[in-house]
């Protein structure tokens, strides 16, 4: 009888929530703004989401094999990773700059720090990032067959006026996944509804945005101008699904609140004060980077040593 | 500071009482020899006062307390003493224990006269109360008469009578409260009269409404008694959190709920204090919930301590399924053992025997840092991490994330999507630390 029985430390039950279970429900979340993508830009962006998914896989594949690890590509991260990924980049961008980024992003960015948990790094940023530096006119260039010239935070920037309208359901020039705020708030709803993610993240970053760009933005408080940069750019894409990738942001509750304030703040800097019209990568980036700092400030206090609220 | 009724993180399991909650507690006489381990409770493990081949009744000591931070045991049948060796107890050890060959008779020992509880002096409820040999039955074991004996005694404000059985599976409480529910307000009341600065708090899960009701009937003319309904999640009866849940108080690991004027009973303990204190009777009884997936006939049992688990299977209809594991305790905090022919002691809270095993269902993989366990964590600390220091030996940074103020509940490891140990990582570093500490 002895034999038969099973004996580990408790607990003795788990719940159903996996690792794979999370990054599919994200894959799925993603989709309506690749979908839109698809549909304002044309068959070339779902080639380049499909060769960026397929080299982030491929790459973690071949990682595994070379380095004689468990193959980890079960776990869908990588599939996330490419998503995201070629969904900042330019619709028109070339097939293999969606195969470098992503072989990029796999090995460089997170399987040599360890792996999946270990990346100090959002790979599909640092990816961006790289590339933006490495192929920086054809990262800028959002020319494609629907649009033609700048982008709306480029016009803004320069003093032109945008459509509003066109910016939030995302009829305007921009990286594949970015442009619509309507389709990304769909899926966004759907991970907060799954308790995939919470709004601690995005709505400390999108109100201190907010905030920022009142205060200096030179319009004060001007509603169609806040609206233009919220629908703008990769806001919406980068604090619903790029601030909140759990291995790179902070993990103490505060600390999430600080790190959402800080990228704000960061944006609206990048935003306003910088050489260029976008500043949300870069911010994630910085962000990331200041995450140990952000947890060291924040340690959770304990139980019956004033932490017992929060 | 006031009381909220709940307090932060804590998750809600499948709590699995609907397999037992409906019935009538059964009493079951044991069948085979009883065992008495020596160590039932926390402190000194009690000294034999019988020797082999002597006669024993039903309530007759048969092993007497070894210091103060220690309990006194019963013989729960009459028979002979067979032997005092070594024999296999729920956690796995082999400690000393005393085994009664039962004549099936139940012979019982005269409890004496009882003086009624106004009569008594404070001294003498104690005193009663540390003879009867009760310990904490929530599952610490913990000798109440050192609880109740604490340093300034008029700087207590609040009793609590732990209701709240936040285990899943467990009914025991539960059905104690439906069958006997006079006997747990009377234990309280024993308690009340220690401390004349105190009230009593009724502290009983939501999910609970008919005991609430029926407690809240009960006592509507005790002035000194309120009946609370805490949120139902787990583990609102950790001792920590249903008094900050009670009262609004917190105390951290390195305190004692008495320095928050608390002292905080469960239900099983309360009726065993007034068995002793209104009728002389030792402890020799328990609730016990047999139950779980892989059982014919889940339910609960009055248990005469000293009996062999088989025998509680048996009596529950015996295995339906073949068990993968079978838990002392609830699925949350239980331990899971090996073997059955162990006794039943002061602290068996359950007998749970699952078909499937979850737990090595799924492999572990890497955290992905996902701060779930953050969010159920109700120490408010952060588990991944410490699993983490605890995995590399850290123990300073550990203490600096406040590892030690983990009540070891089991949350974060259950909400793992990464399927991490992390409660036992956590566990095992905390009982180096304690350990390293006691050196000094």
């Amino acid at each position: 009888m002895s034999d038969l029985m099973k004996v580990s430390s408790n607990p003795h039950i788990r719940s159903k929530a996996g690792t794979s279970n999370i990054m599919l429900c994200v894959v799925l979340a993603l989709m309506p703004a690749a979908a839109f993508g698809v549909y304002n830009f044309g068959i070339n962006a779902l080639l380049l989401i499909l060769i960026t998914v397929a080299s982030c896989v491929f790459s973690e594949f071949l990682f595994d094999m070379i380095c004689k690890r468990k193959n980890s590509i079960g776990d869908f991260s990588a599939v996330v990773t490419g998503v995201l990924l070629a969904l900042n980049l330019p619709p028109n961008a070339p097939w293999w700059l969606g195969m470098v980024g992503g072989a990029f992003a796999i090995v460089v960015v997170k399987m040599l720090f360890g792996g999946l948990g270990q990346n100090f790094m959002n790979p599909a940023l640092g990816a961006r990032c790289f590339l933006l530096i490495s192929f920086t006119s054809i990262m800028t260039n959002f020319d494609c067959d629907a649009y033609t010239g700048a982008t709306p935070l480029a016009v803004l920037k320069s003093g032109g006026s945008v459509n509003v309208f066109d910016m939030v359901v995302g009829r305007t020039a921009g990286t594949i996944g970015e442009t619509s705020m309507i389709a990304i708030v769909i899926g966004a709803c759907f991970l907060i509804l799954l308790g995939v993610i919470d709004l601690r993240i995005p709505g400390s970053y999108i109100v201190s945005f907010v905030v920022f760009i009142c205060l200096f933005g030179g319009h004060g408080l001007d509603f169609s101008y806040v609206a233009a940069h919220l629908a703008g750019g990769g806001l919406m894409l980068g604090a619903f699904f790029m601030a909140t990738d759990y291995v790179t942001r902070p993990i103490t509750i505060k600390g999430q609140y600080l790190y959402g304030v800080l990228l704000g703040v960061l944006t609206g800097i990048f935003r306003i004060f910088g050489a260029g019209a976008e500043g949300v990568s870069y911010a994630i980036i910085l962000g990331n980077i200041l995450v140990p700092l952000i947890e060291k400030v924040t340690l959770p206090k304990g139980f019956g040593r004033g932490g017992e609220k929060i | 500071m006031g009381a909220r009724g709940t307090f932060t993180g804590g998750i809600h399991p499948y709590d699995g009482k609907d397999l037992s909650k409906d019935k009538p507690i059964k009493d079951i006489l044991p069948k085979g020899d009883l065992v008495y381990p020596l160590s039932q409770h926390i402190g000194a493990p009690a000294v034999p006062v019988v020797k082999k081949g002597d006669h024993v009744l039903t309530g007759q000591k048969i092993a007497d307390a070894a210091g103060f931070v220690s309990a006194p045991i019963y013989a729960t049948v009459s028979g002979t003493v067979k032997a005092i060796e070594k024999r296999r107890v729920t956690v796995g050890d082999n400690v000393n224990a005393i085994v009664i060959e039962n004549d099936g008779k139940y012979e019982e020992v005269d409890y004496g006269k009882c003086k009624p509880l106004e009569e008594l002096t404070k001294e003498e409820i104690v005193k009663k109360v540390q003879e009867a040999g009760v310990v904490g039955m929530g599952g610490a074991g913990f000798p109440t008469h050192v609880k109740l004996s604490p340093k300034e005694p008029d700087k207590i404000e609040f009793v609590i009578a732990n209701c709240a059985e936040c285990e899943p599976y467990l009914t025991s409480d539960y059905r104690r409260m439906i069958e006997e529910p006079q006997k747990v307000i009377d234990g309280l009341k024993c308690v009340l009269a220690l401390f004349d600065n105190a009230k009593g708090i009724m502290a009983v899960e939501d999910n609970k409404p008919d005991c609430v009701q029926i407690l809240k009937e009960l006592t509507k003319d005790e002035p000194r008694i309120t009946v609370k309904a805490l949120k139902t999640k787990y583990p609102q009866g950790a001792e920590r959190q249903l008094i900050y849940a009670a009262t609004g108080r917190a105390i951290n690991s390195d305190m004692l709920p008495a320095d928050a004027g608390c002292i905080v009973d469960n239900v099983d303990t309360l009726v065993a204090i007034n068995s002793a204190v209104r009728e002389n009777k030792p402890l020799m009884y328990r609730i016990v919930t047999v139950t779980g997936d892989a059982i014919a006939d889940p339910r609960n049992f009055r248990v005469r301590i000293g009996t062999n688990y088989h025998e509680l299977i048996d009596e529950a209809g015996g295995f339906k399924e073949n068990p993968e594991k079978i838990v002392n305790g609830g699925p949350m905090m239980g331990f899971a053992i090996f073997d059955l022919d162990v006794p039943t002691t002061k602290t068996a809270s359950a007998l749970l025997c699952l078909t499937h095993d979850q737990v090595s269902e799924k492999e572990e993989g890497p955290c992905i840092n996902c701060g779930r366990c953050v969010d159920a964590c109700p120490g408010r600390v952060v588990p991944s991490r410490l699993a983490d220091f605890a995995a590399r030996g850290d123990k300073e940074t550990f203490q600096k994330w406040n590892g030690m103020e983990c009540c070891e509940c089991g949350c974060c490891s259950f909400v793992c999507p990464a399927k991490r140990q992390l409660t036992q990582q956590i566990k095992s570093m905390r009982k180096m630390v304690l350990a390293d500490r006691r050196k000094k």
